[in-house]
């Protein structure tokens, strides 16, 4: 223990995720460390970020003001959503430079093994969004793990009904990856997406 | 250092640090076992997807002080037929869940992993309606928890006719004059004599009945007792049940245009 400013800090760093209670004091001491005015833009950085960004009050993806970037332009395609996990999930997408549709993000996963049901996701309010946006077309965009899997199954029997085309992203091969190194379930998936090649 | 072979199903995985993993797993020597697998969550980790829940993998590991690191994973099944179906996936996830939190760390019994390979092997293979309840009642058993069957747990009232009540606190079927808790029918008597008595594979082959479902309701309130907490995977991944949990309907409405 330390004296109280100094373990207050450990005690917050320490509730980061992926920060240990080690990580949470080296930080610590780093900080106690550096400069003054380094430090202090460091705060500022993250009360600016409180202040000016939050939520997207359509898609759930970060935004400066009441909507986010995406969903204000109206060059995007607005009949056809995309629906990911977690904000950065938005910038890899966008990244490919081959959707010109909207996002919702769900803000997680369903994992029944750690209680994370659709109730503390975000989609209701994706459920909300399909008629007055009058959408015609979801791709599930999460992640190709257990969590992710169990989400995309569960939304696209949620909706099926719905009369709307829901598609779900092939799991493929990493571009750049190694055979060798690819798990067998990628693999074999990969296998049973592959395309004709040549004529 | 001792090194060690070991073959497991993976029950769960929690994020430690930047890269690594704390992996829980049903194995065929250790029991049940936490383990550290380290770096599995950058994209070039060769055994990342290997460590997922419902993987059964052949393990290298190695003792540590507190926990034990895997070094290496092999796939052995990823039983993909349940992965790819929202009904088997639930039921897998239930079974998983169970096995994690009934089963004490360190708990060797080798027929946990027996068991748990049989069921998600039968799941895998095809619709099996009373793999969830027959499971549920095996593992109660293994752990020590055989409810009385032939006579009142109570009482002591002999006649399994006059049996009418299951109580888990009581540890078992309760007479007429003793009853408390849930009401049993006496084909959920039977059947449950069947599962726990030597006729698990009659019982697997039979398809779904009100019996089983029955069954399946009372085993999972005889586990929320010993646990003292509901669990949390049955009816998460079922579109109607999940969202109607707080108040709100299901969409039933269909699109007009
Ligand atoms: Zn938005
Ligand atoms: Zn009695």
């Amino acid at each position: 223990m330390y004296a109280g400013p100094v373990q207050d800090l450990i005690d917050e760093l320490g509730r980061l995720p992926g920060v240990g209670p080690k990580s949470a004091q080296r930080i610590a001491f780093h900080l106690l460390k550096l400069p003054k005015e380094e430090a202090v833009r460091l705060a500022r950085a993250v009360i600016e970020m409180k202040e000016r960004v939050a939520l997207c009050a359509r898609c759930f993806n970060v935004a400066e003001g009441q909507e986010c970037g995406i969903c204000t332009d109206p060059r995007r395609e607005h009949r056809v959503l995309c629906v990911v996990e977690e904000p950065r999930d938005v910038v890899a997408v966008e990244k490919t430079h081959e959707f010109r549709g909207r996002y919702h993000v769900l803000q997680g996963a369903i994992s029944p093994i750690e209680g994370i049901g659709p109730d503390q996701l975000k989609v209701r309010e994706l459920l909300a969004r399909l008629e007055p946006e009058q959408i015609s077309e979801v791709i599930l965009c999460t992640n190709p793990n257990i969590e992710g899997e169990a989400t995309a199954m569960y939304l696209a029997r949620l909706l099926a009904p719905l009369g709307l085309r829901v598609t779900r992203i092939a799991s493929g091969l990493p571009v750049g990856g190694d055979l060798e190194y690819a798990d067998e379930l990628t693999l074999g998936r990969a296998l049973e997406g592959r395309r004709e090649v040549g004529a | 250092m001792g090194l060690y072979r070991e073959r497991g199903i993976v029950l769960r995985t929690i994020k430690l640090g930047e890269a690594d993993r704390i992996v829980t797993l049903v194995t065929e020597g250790h029991g049940k076992l936490r383990a550290v697998a380290k770096g599995v969550r950058r994209t070039k980790s060769r055994f990342g997807a290997r460590v997922e829940p419902l993987s059964h993998v052949a393990l290298l590991c190695y003792e540590g002080r507190s926990l034990d690191t895997i070094t290496q994973a092999d796939a052995l099944e990823h039983f993909r037929a349940v992965r790819e179906d929202l009904g088997r996936l639930s039921r897998g996830l239930c079974l998983l869940e169970v096995v994690d939190s009934v089963v004490q760390e360190g708990d060797d019994d080798p027929r946990l992993y027996q068991m748990l390979l049989g069921a998600l092997r039968a799941l895998s293979a095809g619709e099996v309606p009373l793999l969830v309840p027959a499971f549920f009642w095996k593992l109660l058993a293994q752990q020590g928890f055989r409810p009385s069957l032939d006579a009142c747990a109570t009482c002591g009232a002999a006649g399994a006719e006059a049996l009418e009540a299951f109580d888990p606190g009581e540890g078992g079927v309760l007479c007429r004059s003793c009853r408390r808790g849930t009401r049993i029918t006496p084909d959920a008597v039977a059947l449950l004599r069947r599962i726990l008595g030597g006729d698990l594979v009659g019982v697997l082959a039979e398809g779904a009945s009100p019996a089983g479902a029955e069954l399946e309701h009372l085993a999972t309130r005889a586990i929320e007792h010993h646990l003292e907490r509901r669990l949390r995977a049955p009816g998460l991944l079922d579109p109607v049940l999940s969202l109607r949990r707080e108040g709100a309907t299901a969409p039933a409405r269909g699109r007009g245009s």
